[in-house]
C-alpha cells in the first residue's frame, strides 16, 4: 500500500491509498480523481494518463521506462523530461509518498 | 439518401460483430468509421499485439481478429463508409436522419454506437495561436505536397510520419525538423537518413525543443520553439506541420443528449438501448453496472442490440430466435450450401 498524491493542473490536491500491484493510473481512476483519462485502459497505447514527476529524487527512484513508453509520451500533451505514463507506474510500498502532477489536459 | 435498418457508428470488432448479428437476423446495415480502414482500435493501436482473451481463440493479433471479423460478415455485403464521421442526428417520425461530415445521408430506425472511446483525430499543437492557421499553414496531414515547393517548412514530431515527410520535402523545400528528445521512434532506416540529411545540412535538425508559439501577420511568418531550460528560438516558417499521432475524441456524440457519464453512454442491459429510442450503444463506449471493457463483452452487447434493432426495423414481425447450426433461413443468408 502506498499513499499517492495527485495534483491537478489547477493545484487541487488529492490523496489516495493505492494497493500494491495497481498502477498509479488505476489509483486515480478508482478514486474518481480527475485529470487522468486513461482512454486505452492501461495498454500503453494512448498517452492520456500522462503525469509529471516534479521531484527529481522521486523521478530517479521510479522503475525505469520500458521500451515504448517514451514513444508514447511523444504523443502526449506537452511532454517533458520528467514525464511518465501513470499506467506504467506499478504501486509498491516503495512508492509511498509519491506525488504526481497532472498536465493541463490529456488530449 | 440511403434507407437502411441500422447505421453502425464504428468499424471496430464490436461494430463488426454487431453487423454480423444483424445479417443473421435478416437486417441491413451501413457502417461508418472515421478511420480510413476497418478495425478500430485493434487496427490503429495494436495491429501486431497479440490478444489472448477472445473466446476459443487462444491467441490472435488485432489485425488477425479484424480480418476474421471482416471475413465473417462478407456474405452480407454491407457497405462501409470510411474516413467519414456521423455529424448530425435528427429524429423525424420515429426515424433517425443521419448526416455525415462528407455529406452522406441515411434514414434509419436504429443507430448502434460502437464508437470505442471516440474517433481518432490528429493530436494538435497545444498553442492557442496555432488554431488561427489550422488547415491553412498549420497542418496535421498532407494532401497536396506541391504547396510546399520552395517554402520554409517546420516539422514537429519523431515518428514515421514526421521523418518521412521531412525526408520527402527536403528535396524541394527548406525543412527544419524539431523533436522533443534525441531519440526517434521512426523506422531505423528513416532515422539514419534524417541524420545524414542533417549532417550534410540539407535539413536543420533541432532536438529537445518543442513549440512555444506561432507568429504572423495575416499569414504565418515564424514559429517560436523552446527547450526545458526556458531558452527559445525563432525559425522562419511558411508552413508548420505537426505529427504527434492520433488521439481519441468523442466528437459530435457528446451533443446527442445521451446522458454521458465520463465519456461513456449509459445503457440498459436488456438490449443496450440508450435513453433515446432506437439509439443503442455497445462496446467500450457503453456503461452499465459490472461493465467490462473487453472485446468479448462487446460481442455479447452487439448480439443483444441487434435483436433490439429488429423491433423497430420490423415492427410488424415477431422476432424468432434461431441457431445458425439448424436454421435454413440463416444458412441462406450466409450463402451456405449443404
Amino acid at each position: 500500500m502506498a499513499k499517492i498524491k495527485y495534483i491537478e493542473f489547477n493545484g487541487t490536491e488529492h490523496e489516495a491509498d493505492v494497493a500494491n500491484g495497481l498502477s498509479v493510473m488505476e489509483g486515480a481512476i478508482q478514486n474518481d480523481i480527475p485529470g487522468i483519462d486513461a482512454d486505452c485502459g492501461g495498454g500503453m497505447s494512448c498517452a492520456t494518463c500522462h503525469v509529471y514527476i516534479n521531484d527529481d529524487e522521486w523521478f530517479k527512484k521510479l522503475p525505469e521506462k520500458e521500451m515504448g513508453e517514451d514513444d508514447m509520451l511523444d504523443q502526449a500533451f506537452e511532454p517533458k523530461s520528467n514525464s511518465r505514463l501513470s499506467c506504467q507506474l506499478i504501486v509498491s510500498d516503495d512508492l509511498d509518498g509519491l506525488t504526481v502532477h497532472m498536465p493541463e489536459k490529456q488530449v | 439518401m440511403i434507407k437502411t435498418d441500422v447505421v453502425i457508428i464504428g468499424a471496430g470488432p464490436t461494430g463488426l460483430f454487431c453487423a454480423h448479428q444483424l445479417g443473421i437476423i435478416g437486417l441491413k446495415c451501413e457502417i461508418v468509421d472515421n478511420l480510413d480502414k476497418i478495425g478500430g482500435q485493434c487496427i490503429e493501436l495494436y495491429p501486431d499485439k497479440p490478444i489472448y482473451d477472445i473466446p476459443a481463440v487462444p491467441k490472435c493479433t488485432g489485425e488477425e481478429l479484424t480480418n476474421n471479423l471482416i471475413e465473417q460478415i462478407k456474405p452480407f455485403n454491407f457497405n462501409f463508409h470510411l474516413s467519414d464521421r456521423v455529424q448530425e442526428l435528427k429524429n423525424k417520425n420515429n426515424k433517425w436522419l443521419v448526416k455525415t461530415l462528407n455529406g452522406k445521408e441515411f434514414e434509419t430506425p436504429n443507430i448502434v454506437i460502437a464508437g470505442g472511446v471516440g474517433s481518432f483525430e490528429p493530436r494538435k499543437f497545444p498553442t492557442k495561436s496555432a488554431e488561427k492557421y489550422d488547415g491553412k499553414s498549420v497542418l496535421y496531414s498532407i494532401k497536396d505536397k506541391t504547396i510546399f515547393k520552395d517554402k520554409s517548412v517546420v516539422i514537429f514530431g519523431g515518428g514515421d510520419s514526421a521523418l518521412d515527410w521531412a525526408i520527402e520535402l527536403s528535396n524541394s523545400s527548406k525543412v527544419t525538423l524539431v523533436h522533443r528528445r534525441d531519440e526517434f521512434r521512426g523506422a531505423p532506416a528513416s532515422v539514419q537518413k534524417i541524420k545524414e540529411l542533417s549532417d550534410n545540412k540539407t535539413i536543420d535538425l533541432i532536438t529537445k525543443y518543442s513549440i512555444k508559439d506561432v507568429k504572423g501577420n495575416g499569414s504565418l511568418e515564424s514559429v517560436e520553439i523552446k527547450n526545458e531550460s526556458g531558452e527559445s528560438k525563432v525559425i522562419k516558417a511558411d508552413y508548420v506541420l505537426g505529427f504527434f499521432g492520433l488521439i481519441m475524441q468523442l466528437g459530435p456524440i457528446a451533443e446527442w443528449g445521451l446522458n454521458l457519464d465520463k465519456k461513456t453512454i449509459p445503457v440498459n442491459t436488456e438490449n443496450f438501448e440508450t435513453n433515446k429510442k432506437g439509439i443503442f450503444a455497445i462496446g467500450d463506449i457503453c456503461t452499465y453496472p459490472g461493465k467490462l471493457k473487453l472485446i468479448l463483452s462487446g460481442f455479447h452487447e452487439g448480439a443483444l442490440a441487434a435483436r433490439g434493432c429488429f423491433k423497430y426495423a420490423r415492427p410488424d414481425e415477431k422476432y424468432r430466435f434461431e441457431f445458425t447450426t439448424a436454421s435454413s433461413t440463416i444458412k441462406d443468408r450466409l450463402g451456405v450450401k449443404e
